[in-house]
C-alpha cells in the first residue's frame, strides 16, 4: 500500500540521522580515528592528524608532504575554524578523538595546562633559533609547551599625509604632535563601552604596571603586579585624558568608529594591530609604523601574540608528531611557507629579517620587540572580564580613578582565589 | 504469490479486525502485494539497516560501547515496529519519538549528569590522563643537558637507547644505565650504526610500529645509578637529552611524590592532587560533586545576589518583551485589517521589514546607533537634539533600550499573526452580534478578543519561553552591562539567567565551569517548563469557556 511509504522514508531518514548523532559523539570524527587504528595495526604507515585553520592550510600542506614523502607516513590535515580550535581541543582530546597537532595561539595555554592536553616539546639546540618573546609565551612554569611560529603586536599606525615625521617617543608629545596637524582628532584609539585593556597595554607598562608580576625566566607568577602606586598613576592619568579631563580617550569610540575615522582621515595617530593594515591600505591610507610612545617614566610594552603548533597530551603518534614539528616545521623553508601563506611577523629569526624588508613589517618587528607576551596563565582568563570595563569606568567619569582600580584589583584576586 | 496463497487457505488468523482491504488477514506490512509501497519500503529499511550496521561497526571497532549499544537497539526497534502487525501507531510515531530521544532527551540526560559534577577548567578529563599531564608536567630537561645523537637498540624484546657521546657510543636499557659500548661503530649522520650485542632498530620501523614507538617514548634510560643525574628519553627518535623528573606516580597509594621536596600529593575527593599544606598540582580529574553546584548557585554571595535580581529582570523583559510587541502588533493589525484603510498591502509590507532583517545585523546596528555621542549615534542626533544620553550604560536606560530594540525586533511577528486571526474570524459570528445589537467595543470585547486569544496564547507562551532565554539580544546590544557595581562576578543590570549561564560557564574565556552551569540551565529549564505548563493549563480553561 501507497501509504505505508511516508512514514517509512522519515523513518529511515530518522534512523539515519538517529544512527550519526547516535550518542552525542561527532561522527565525522570517529571515522578518521578509525582509520588511524586500522593503519597502524596493518602497519602500513602511521598517520599523523593535524588541526589547521584555512589560512595556514596551504603552508602546513607543503611542509605535510616532505615529511609523507621522508617517513611514508600519511599526514592529514583537518580544517578548522580558528575561533573552534580552543574549545575543541579541549573537549576532544580526553575523548582520544582529538588530533595529534594543532595550531593555536599561545594564550590558550593556561587552559590546556591545568586540563592536562598538551605535551611538551623539546627544540633542543633550535631554541637559538626563535625570538626570545615567542619561545616565552609557549613557556609555563619553564617547560616548553609548543613550536612558535609567529608573533604580533599592536603599535603606533601612523597616517603619513597627516604626519609625515616619525612619532615622538612621548604620549604628550605625541598628542600635541597630532593636535598641531589640525586633524579632528589628535589621536585615536578603540575603547568602547567595555574598554579595550589589549589596546591600551602598552600605555599601562609604560607607568610600570604589568599585569601579572614576571618571575626572571619571563614567565608569570599569578601574582597581580597593577596594583599600587604605579597602578594609580596609569588610572588617574586614564582619567585625566577621558572626557572631563583632555577628551583625547572616550568611551563612545568603539572599534568600527576608530576605524572608520581613521581610515576617513581625521586622525594622524591609531594604536591597531598588523591585521588591520591591509584595510587602512585598501581605504587609500599611505602609512608608517613606530613604536607606542610611553605615557609614564618606563618604555611602553604592548602585548606580543604568538602563534603556533601544539601537540596532544593523548597522541597516540607523538614520536612521529615532535619529528614533524621539530625536524619538518621548525625549518626556515616552512617557516617561510607560513609567511607567505598567512603574513604575520616570523618568529625564526633569520625568516624575521628576511621579511623585514617590508617597511611596516619591520615597524611592527621593531614595535614587537618592546613587547612582553601576554600571559598564558590560567589566571588570565579571569582578569579581562573586570580589567576592561573598570578602565572604560575610569576613562568615563563614571568611576573614580583610584578606588575603582582598587576594587578591580581586588575583584580579579578574589576570582583568581 | 505463493505466501498469499497459504494464508488464505489457513483462513484468518490474525486479530486486526478484518475491515475493508485489510480483509485477506495479512499485517500491510508484510504484505507483498503491497505494489511498490512495499517496495519502497523494503529499500528503505535496507538503507537504514546498512548504515545502523556500519555505524555499530565501527562504533565497536572504536570501543564505543555507549553507540554501539544505542545503533543496535535503535535497529531492532525499527526493524521491529515497520515488519510487526501490531504496532500500528508506533509507526507514525517512531521517528519523532526517536528525535525526542536523540536530541532532546540525551541533551536533558547529559546536562543533568554534568551539573553533578565538577566539570569545567582543570577538571577536564580522567584522573589517568591528569597524572600523564601532571607527570609531562614535572619532567624537565636538565639544565645545559647536550642533545645525544641515538639509536634505538633492541635485544630480547628489551628496548634501549644507544649515545653517542663524544667519540663513545654508550648504550643502556630501563633497567641498565648507559654504559659504553667500545666496539660500537657510528655511521656519517654521526649516530650508532652497530652496537655489538645489540639489533639496531631502523627509523622507518619505528614509524611504522605505534606500540614500539610507544615503549619508545615512555623508556628512560638512567645516565647512572644515581637516580639525581636524570635519564634520556627522546622525543622523536633520533636525539635524547638529559631529563629529570620530580613527581613519581604511586598507583596503589593514590599519591604523586615530589622527590625533590619529598611533598607528598594525594588523590582527593575534589578531583585533585592536593599536599598536607593545601598545595595542589595544576592537572585535576572530573569527580561527581553531588548538590554542590547547585547549593553553590543559591549561597554563593558572587551568584546569589545577582541571580535574584537577574532573575527577577529576566521576568520583567520576557513579560515586557511579550507584551508590548503582542499590543503593538495586535492595535497596528486592528487598524490595518480595517478596508477604509488606503494603500494597506503596501504598508503591511513596510511593517514586516524590520522581521526580514537578520535579528543579529539589526541588534549591532541598534547598537551604533544608541552611541551616547551624537556624532556618531543616530538616535542622540536626529531626536534628542544632540543631547549626551548614555542608553547603553545608564542601568534603567539599557533596560529601557533592550525593551525597544526588541519591540521593534518583534512587533511585526505579532503584526503578521493578528492580521491572520483578524482575518479567520467567522463573519457569522461578528454578523450575529451586531443584529443583536453589539457595538464595536461590545464585539470586540466579548467576540474578536476571545477568539483571537484562543489562537495566539500558545504563541504568545512559546514567545515568553523565546524571549525568557533570548541570548542574542542582550550578548550583541549591551553584553549585559552595566557592571552591578557591588558584586564581584562579571555580571550586569541587562544579563538575563541564560547570559549569566554562558558568563559563568566561561566558554569563551578558556576558564570554564562546566557543572555549575549546567546546574544553572537545569534550574531555568524548571522556571521556563513550570509557566509554560501552568500557562497552557490556563489556555486549554479559555477554550472551555467558549
Amino acid at each position: 500500500m501507497r501509504k505505508t511509504a511516508i512514514p517509512v522514508a522519515l523513518a529511515a531518514a530518522v534512523a539515519l540521522l538517529a544512527a550519526c548523532s547516535g550518542g552525542g559523539d561527532p561522527g565525522s570524527e570517529e571515522t578518521s580515528a578509525e582509520e588511524t587504528t586500522e593503519a597502524a595495526q596493518s602497519g602500513e604507515g602511521v598517520e599523523l592528524t593535524i588541526w589547521v585553520d584555512e589560512n595556514r592550510e596551504p603552508a602546513v600542506a607543503a611542509a605535510a608532504q616532505t615529511f609523507e614523502e621522508q617517513t611514508g607516513a600519511t599526514v592529514t590535515l583537518v580544517q578548522k575554524n580558528f575561533e573552534d580550535i580552543r574549545a575543541d581541543f579541549l573537549a576532544q582530546v580526553p575523548t582520544g578523538e582529538g588530533p595529534d597537532i594543532t595550531v593555536g595561539a599561545h594564550d590558550w595555554l593556561g587552559s590546556f595546562i591545568v586540563n592536562g592536553v598538551v605535551d611538551s616539546v623539546d627544540l633542543a639546540d633550535k631554541t637559538s633559533e626563535f625570538q626570545e618573546v615567542a619561545l616565552e609565551a609557549f613557556t609555563y612554569d619553564g617547560q616548553l609547551y609548543g613550536l612558535p611560529y609567529a608573533v604580533e603586536s599592536v603599535a603606533l599606525i601612523r597616517n603619513t599625509a597627516l604626519a609625515p615625521e616619525p612619532a615622538p617617543a612621548t604620549f604628550d608629545e605625541m598628542v600635541a604632535a597630532g593636535e598641531a596637524t589640525g586633524a579632528q582628532y589628535p589621536f585615536l584609539i578603540k575603547t568602547g563601552p567595555e574598554g579595550d585593556p589589549y589596546t591600551y597595554y602598552g600605555f599601562q607598562t609604560s607607568f610600570g604596571a604589568p599585569v601579572f608580576e614576571q618571575s626572571d625566566d619571563g614567565s608569570y607568577t599569578s601574582t597581580i603586579g597593577m596594583g599600587g602606586d604605579a597602578g594609580h598613576a596609569y588610572a588617574e592619568w586614564l582619567a585625566a585624558n577621558g572626557p572631563n579631563g583632555t577628551g583625547v580617550f572616550s568611551t563612545d569610540i568603539t572599534l568600527d568608529i576608530a576605524e572608520a575615522e581613521f581610515m576617513a582621515g581625521n586622525a594622524p595617530y591609531t594604536v591597531d594591530g598588523p591585521w588591520n593594515i591591509t584595510k587602512f591600505e585598501d581605504a587609500g591610507l599611505t602609512l608608517a609604523i613606530d613604536p607606542i610612545p610611553s605615557a609614564g617614566p618606563e618604555t611602553a610594552a604592548p602585548f606580543v601574540g604568538v602563534q603556533g603548533f601544539y601537540l596532544s597530551a593523548q597522541s597516540e603518534n607523538a614520536l612521529l608528531a615532535n619529528d614533524f614539528l621539530t625536524n619538518y616545521m621548525a625549518t626556515p623553508e616552512a617557516m617561510m611557507a607560513m609567511y607567505e601563506a598567512d603574513p604575520r611577523l616570523p618568529a625564526m629569526t633569520s625568516v624575521a629579517d628576511e621579511v623585514a624588508s617590508d617597511p611596516i613589517m619591520e615597524g611592527f618587528l621593531a614595535a614587537s620587540e618592546n613587547g612582553v607576551p601576554m600571559p598564558s596563565i590560567p589566571e588570565m582568563g579571569d582578569v579581562w572580564a573586570f580589567w576592561g570595563v573598570t578602565q572604560a569606568n575610569i576613562i568615563s567619569g563614571a568611576a573614580q580613578p583610584v578606588e575603582a582600580w582598587d576594587t578591580m584589583v581586588a575583584d580579579i584576586e578574589g576570582a583568581i582565589g | 504469490m505463493s505466501r498469499q496463497d497459504t494464508i488464505d487457505l489457513t483462513g484468518p488468523i490474525d486479530v486486526e479486525p478484518p475491515l475493508g482491504e485489510r480483509g485477506t488477514g495479512e499485517s500491510h506490512a508484510r504484505r507483498w502485494t503491497g505494489g511498490w509501497g512495499f517496495v519502497a519500503k523494503l529499500t528503505l529499511m535496507a538503507l537504514v539497516n546498512a548504515a545502523g550496521v556500519a555505524l555499530g561497526w565501527s562504533a565497536y571497532v572504536e570501543g564505543s560501547w555507549g553507540i554501539l549499544l544505542g545503533a543496535v537497539a535503535i535497529l531492532v526497534v525499527t526493524n521491529w515496529v515497520y515488519f510487526s502487525r501490531r504496532a500500528l501507531p508506533l509507526k507514525y510515531l517512531l521517528p519523532g519519538l526517536l528525535f525526542l530521544l536523540v536530541f532532546q532527551l540525551f541533551t536533558i540526560v547529559y546536562t543533568g549528569v554534568v551539573a553533578f559534577t565538577n566539570y569545567g577548567t582543570g577538571h577536564n578529563s580522567t584522573q589517568e590522563q591528569a597524572v600523564d599531564a601532571a607527570l609531562i608536567q614535572s619532567e624537565r630537561r636538565v639544565e645545559g643537558s647536550e642533545t645525544y645523537p641515538l639509536t634505538v637498540v633492541e635485544r630480547l624484546g628489551t628496548v634501549g637507547f644507544a649515545i653517542v657521546d663524544g667519540d663513545e657510543v654508550r648504550v643502556g636499557t630501563a633497567e641498565s644505565p648507559l654504559a659504553a659500548a667500545p666496539d660500537a661503530s657510528v655511521d656519517d649522520a654521526g649516530r650508532a650504526s652497530d652496537v655489538p650485542g645489540w639489533d639496531v632498530v631502523a627509523y622507518q620501523r619505528l614509524l611504522e610500529d605505534q606500540a614500539l614507538q610507544e615503549e619508545v617514548l615512555e623508556l628512560r634510560v638512567p645516565v647512572s645509578d644515581d637516580a639525581e643525574d636524570g635519564s634520556i628519553r627522546t622525543r622523536e627518535g633520533t636525539t635524547g637529552a638529559i631529563y629529570l623528573s620530580t613527581l613519581e606516580w604511586d598507583p596503589d597509594a593514590q599519591t604523586m611524590t615530589d622527590t625533590a621536596t619529598g611533598v607528598v600529593y594525594r588523590a582527593n575527593d575534589d578531583g585533585q592532587f592536593s599536599s598536607d599544606d593545601g598545595e595542589t598540582l595544576p592537572v585535576g580529574w572530573r569527580v561527581g560533586v553531588g548538590f554542590e553546584n547547585f547549593t553553590r548557585a543559591i549561597t554563593d554571595t558572587d551568584y546569589s545576589g545577582p541571580l535574584l535580581r537577574i532573575t527577577a529582570w529576566t521576568f520583567s523583559f520576557a513579560i515586557l518583551t511579550v507584551a508590548t510587541s503582542f499590543l503593538v502588533g495586535l492595535v497596528l493589525a486592528l487598524v490595518f485589517n480595517d478596508a477604509r484603510v488606503r494603500g494597506r498591502n503596501v504598508l503591511r509590507t513596510l511593517f514586516i521589514l524590520p522581521y526580514a532583517f537578520p535579528a543579529f545585523l539589526s541588534a549591532l546596528l541598534w547598537q551604533g546607533m544608541l552611541n551616547p555621542n551624537a556624532d556618531y549615534g543616530l538616535i542622540n542626533d536626529w531626536f534628542f537634539f544632540g543631547a549626551y544620553i548614555p542608553w547603553l550604560t545608564d542601568p534603567w536606560l539599557a533596560k529601557l533600550s533592550i525593551i525597544l530594540v526588541n519591540l521593534w525586533l518583534s512587533f511585526p511577528y505579532w503584526f503578521l499573526i493578528c492580521t491572520g486571526a483578524l482575518q479567520s474570524l467567522p463573519d457569522d459570528v461578528l454578523e450575529a452580534a451586531k443584529i443583536d445589537g453589539a457595538g464595536t467595543w461590545r464585539t470586540w470585547r466579548t467576540i474578536i478578543m476571545p477568539l483571537l486569544l484562543i489562537s495566539t496564547t500558545p504563541l504568545l507562551i512559546a514567545s515568553f519561553a523565546f524571549n525568557f532565554n533570548n541570548f542574542a539580544i542582550i550578548y550583541l546590544l549591551t553584553g549585559g552591562g552595566p557592571r552591578f557595581p557591588d558584586t564581584s562576578a562579571p555580571l550586569g543590570h541587562t544579563d538575563i539567567l541564560i547570559s549569566m549561564i554562558y558568563q559563568i560557564s566561561g566558554v569563551a574565556g578558556g576558564r570554564a565551569d562546566y557543572g555549575l552551569a549546567s546546574a544553572l540551565s537545569i534550574i531555568v529549564f524548571v522556571i521556563i517548563g513550570t509557566i509554560s505548563g501552568l500557562a497552557f493549563r490556563r489556555t486549554r480553561r479559555l477554550e472551555e469557556v467558549l
